[in-house]
């Protein structure tokens, strides 16, 4: 009897110490999974992130790189030397900018904080992968090891058309490859010399009024004008896929709705038109009446899927663009937005994207400036690829926006690029930005050759006119250099 | 030479503590302690090429002579420690010395690249306290009236906590230690001891209802007390510590649950009530927002882990002084950024590997007394871990606790140094159980006769 009720309680201290082990075993799990998950992350967040907090300005850790390794050169795709730093007989280094201001902003100045590509490349620039045994060799000598350098996918023959060609204007200019997403030129002016970047650099900001310093071509937000119509093209045409074509409208100069009265440029009346000729021919009134009969709601997430008001797919400073239309949008608003007026701002570089969507069959490549960094031998460290973003159009609907851009240089307004030996394609704008009426914004954006296009050029010219006069022959000069070469 | 010397032993620290690492866990394929003497064997060797390659860095570096002098010392404190604990203890587990020698050396080479200053001093007490941590796992052994001390571990330990709260120095907006002739405590880190003793001694003989609620109160005036003292960190230990006892102790899954609801509530009043928990956990989620303040020592940290890459920096060759308070609450980063993030995630592996020790000696002891102890300190020093590598890597809000063994801080290393002296007296009682119930059973198996053979 005693005997039976000891094994019971036996029994039970053995359950109950499997229990015990049992649940210090799941304790045991528990935590090591918790330590795996951390590890997992620590690591993945510093071979990630390196970049990244090795450039911010309070790691005082670029102070080891730069005291170690003499700053990398900057080369345009050509070879040329767009900055490098020389070291004079003393010892002390200069940052020498061989084009002065023919890149400033594209490039970038490396003192009172980093700009353009001596910021987006800056990790890059004050690291090392010299061989130990060449780093040996400048401990020897007492010198620093040479850092790595960084080279771009500029162009500099193009670079200097567009520069020229801008002349004194204020303004911007934008030039890619949009099958790959490569950043050929890119002025904006006014401009500045980096070479004098310490001296000027007080007076720049003391004038609150001076924008030098700013990249118009990433940065500066401007109403689209007449260019937006690309957009509002698409969108009729994503609402009405088999129709679009049957669309005629008759043009007496001026759209009227209520109070609001939308004027075409200089008030011509372009009499009846249909789609193909409304874009042609740029014509407001007809737009706005498009655009009356767009799905707003629909049109809010066109323009989302188009990136306004959304982070662009670059890793160097820009400006977002600015428009938002939904279900509740006004009359008065969206046939001021149809045709690129009103409140809309957007920047040369996202007009230049939307361009090479259109161009590249509908899909978006990631604009990028790095193409390698070579350590001082020439040895490749890093090599950067084109990256595809997203598909942004359908291609019937990039095929049918080309289509319509051609038509625009063959009998549009944009016909100073007719008869060259490449078929261009584009659309004009000229945008106002004040009240006055004749104050406008020269705008071209387009791509050639329009069956396989090679380049994609977007231009600004602020305060010029028309952008059929203004714009469109800067564009011709790009692409008649590119075609040349 | 110099550079050759400090760039390709990078390559070198990093393979040995690799090695290191791999035998800690290898360790766990033999299940009695002769049979791993091979692997313990291979660790002391790659744990004297580990500390030597980092010393041959810091006085190539430095070119100091007292480097030197120092690490000889070091050496010496080591490897008496490696070799006077196996002839004074033949039976204790040898995994836990080796481990608690690497991560010793770990941190003196992480100190005396941080402050020479610091790391003599954090050396003496080392010193001492291995000296007097030796005759622990004699006391545990012998001692066992330990068992029936209930109330006064829990009135010594809240006494010596609400001691600090009213005398207590304020550093950095928390009262977490007080000084006693020159010396500086922090007693929250000895009370960690006393309050698991108190826990295993509460709970290892009755468990009911009434038990856990009296267990409960206690325990929660702990956490009050050190909440009341801003010492987040700790009084997260404590509660943590708790929960997982109560649940180990009682089997029921349904404290472990109201444990976590309970904490997970009062963390959310933390939140709605205290501004310095509120600004904590905004430094965690987003701290390049706040980069300027609240912010500045977790970005710091990450810079710091940023650049090492897998093979780290080189000794002296990052600048880790611009983490505040580095060589206390962010020595991991440190280590991350001038010995790598390889040899970083070594670091962590070890302490799992004791951590697992712990767990492994727990769940084979018979006596519930001991078992819960050897469980209660093993999650003390798990859960610390945690949270303090955690916080410096913004996997979780930083709480400002050390790194156990490597930090620089008198009380925490002692601390941690008795926690694993005791864990080696525990380790001996079961070892001694074990033989025990061996014999037992033969005795039973010749009385009875028993013609099958019994696993144990």
């Amino acid at each position: 009897m005693s005997k039976r009720n000891e094994d019971r309680e036996q029994n039970m201290k053995t359950r109950s110490r499997k229990r015990i082990k049992r649940n210090i075993l799941a304790v045991t799990y528990l935590f090591v999974a918790m330590f795996l998950g951390m590890m997992v992350y620590t690591c993945h967040y510093a071979m990630t992130h390196k970049q990244e907090l090795i450039n911010n300005s309070y790691n005082g850790r670029q102070e080891i790189f730069t005291a170690q390794n003499t700053r990398g050169s900057i080369y345009a795709s050509g070879g040329q030397v767009l900055a490098e730093t020389q070291i004079g007989e003393d010892g002390g280094e200069t940052r020498v900018y061989p084009y002065a201001n023919l890149f400033a902003h594209a490039v970038g100045y490396a003192s009172n904080g980093k700009y353009g590509i001596e910021a987006l490349g800056n990790y890059y620039l004050i690291n090392s992968n010299a061989k130990l045994s060449d780093k040996v060799a400048n401990d020897m000598a007492g010198e620093k090891y040479p850092g790595d350098n960084v080279f771009t996918t500029l162009d500099v023959d193009l670079q200097e058309v567009a520069y020229q060609s801008l002349g004194i204007y204020k303004g911007a200019v934008i030039v890619t490859e949009p099958s790959t997403g490569r950043i050929l030129a890119m002025v904006s002016k006014p401009d500045f010399d980096p070479n004098e970047i310490d001296a000027i650099w007080d007076d720049l900001l003391e004038d609150e009024e001076s924008t030098v310093l700013l990249n118009r071509a990433t940065q500066g937000l401007y109403p689209p004008g007449s260019t937006f119509k690309m957009v509002t093209a698409l969108e009729y045409i994503r609402e009405n896929p088999d129709s679009y074509s049957q669309y005629r409208y008759q043009c007496g100069g001026r759209f009227t709705l209520g109070e609001n009265t939308i004027n075409c440029y200089h008030g011509t009346a372009h009499g009846s038109v249909d789609f193909a000729r409304s874009f042609a021919k740029s014509c407001n009134s007809s737009f706005a009446n498009i655009g009356m009969k767009l799905d707003r709601a629909k049109f809010g997430e066109t323009l989302k899927s188009l990136l306004f008001n959304e982070k662009l797919p670059v890793d160097f400073a820009y400006s977002k663009s600015r428009l938002i239309i939904d279900a509740d949008t006004a009359d008065a608003d969206i046939i001021q937005a149809s045709i690129g007026q009103g409140t809309t701002q957007i920047t040369p570089l996202h007009l230049n994207m939307i361009t090479c969507a259109i161009a590249n069959n509908g899909v978006l490549m990631k604009p990028y400036l790095m193409d390698c960094v070579k350590n001082y031998e020439g040895s490749v460290i890093k090599q950067f690829s084109p990256d595809t973003y997203r598909k942004l159009m359908s291609e019937e609907e990039a095929a049918a926006l080309n289509g319509l851009m051609q038509e625009v240089v063959k009998s549009g307004t944009g016909t100073k690029l007719s008869g060259m030996p490449y078929t261009a394609a584009g659309k004009t704008g000229s945008a106002e930005y004040n009240n006055v009426k004749t104050d406008s914004h020269a705008w071209f954006t387009g791509f050639a050759p329009a069956e396989d296009p090679e380049i994609c050029v977007t231009i600004i010219i602020e305060g010029a006119g028309s952008g059929g006069d203004y714009a469109v022959p800067i564009a011709k000069r790009i692409f008649n250099e590119y075609f040349d070469q | 030479m110099e550079l050759y010397i400090t760039e390709l032993s990078k390559y070198f620290i990093t393979l040995f503590i690799a090695l290191y690492t791999l035998e800690c866990f290898l360790v766990f394929r033999f299940s009695d302690e002769e049979r791993r003497s091979g692997c313990y064997m291979r660790q002391n060797l790659l744990m004297f090429l580990v500390h030597f390659s980092c010393f041959l860095v810091i006085c190539f570096e430095t070119g100091k002579v007292e480097y030197l002098l120092f690490y000889i010392l070091q050496q010496i404190l080591l490897f008496a420690t490696i070799v006077l604990f196996r002839m004074i203890y033949p039976k204790g587990n040898r995994l836990i010395i080796n481990n608690m020698c690497m991560l010793l050396s770990i941190g003196f080479v992480i100190l005396s690249r941080l402050s020479f200053e610091k790391a003599v001093k954090q050396f003496f007490i080392v010193t001492i306290s291995v000296i007097t941590g030796m005759i622990i796992p004699y006391f545990i052994h012998k001692l066992k009236f330990l068992k029936s001390l209930t109330w006064i571990y829990a009135a010594v330990g809240a006494a010596a906590l609400g001691i600090v709260l009213i005398l207590g120095s304020t550093t950095y907006g928390s009262k977490i230690s007080y000084s006693i002739a020159g010396v500086t405590f922090q007693p929250s880190e000895f009370v960690k001891i006393i309050f698991v003793f108190f826990l295993a001694s509460a709970l290892y003989e009755s468990h009911d209802f009434l038990r856990v609620v009296l267990t409960t109160i206690l325990a929660g005036i702990y956490v009050l007390i050190l909440v009341a003292s801003r010492d987040l960190g700790s009084a997260l230990i404590f509660f943590i510590v708790y929960v997982m006892m109560v649940f180990i102790a009682t089997g029921n899954w349904l404290y472990l649950l109201m444990g976590c609801a309970g904490g997970s509530g009062a963390a959310v009043l933390a939140y709605q009530f205290f501004t310095h928990v509120q600004i904590r956990v905004q430094a965690w989620r987003d701290p390049f927002s706040c980069i300027d303040d609240a912010g500045y020592q977790i970005t710091q940290s990450l810079f710091a882990i940023g650049s090492g890459g897998w093979f780290g920096l080189g000794l002296f060759r990052g600048t880790p002084d611009s983490i505040p308070f580095v060589e206390a609450d962010f020595v991991f980063s440190a280590v991350a950024e001038e010995l790598g993030i390889a040899f970083a995630m070594c670091v962590i592996l070890i302490c799992i590997s004791c951590f697992i020790m712990f767990m492994n000696i727990s769940i084979r002891l018979q006596d519930k007394f001991y078992q819960l102890i050897a469980f209660g300190l093993g999650v003390t020093y798990i859960f610390q871990v945690f949270l303090t590598i955690g916080g410096g890597t913004k996997f979780i809000p930083m709480t400002g606790v050390t790194l156990p063994l490597i930090s620089y801080g008198g009380s925490s290393v002692l601390t941690t140094l008795v926690m694993f002296f005791i864990i080696e007296g525990l380790y001996i009682i079961r070892q001694e159980e074990g033989a025990r119930r061996v014999k037992k059973k033969r005795r039973q198996r010749t009385e009875y006769e028993d013609p099958q053979p019994e696993e144990d």
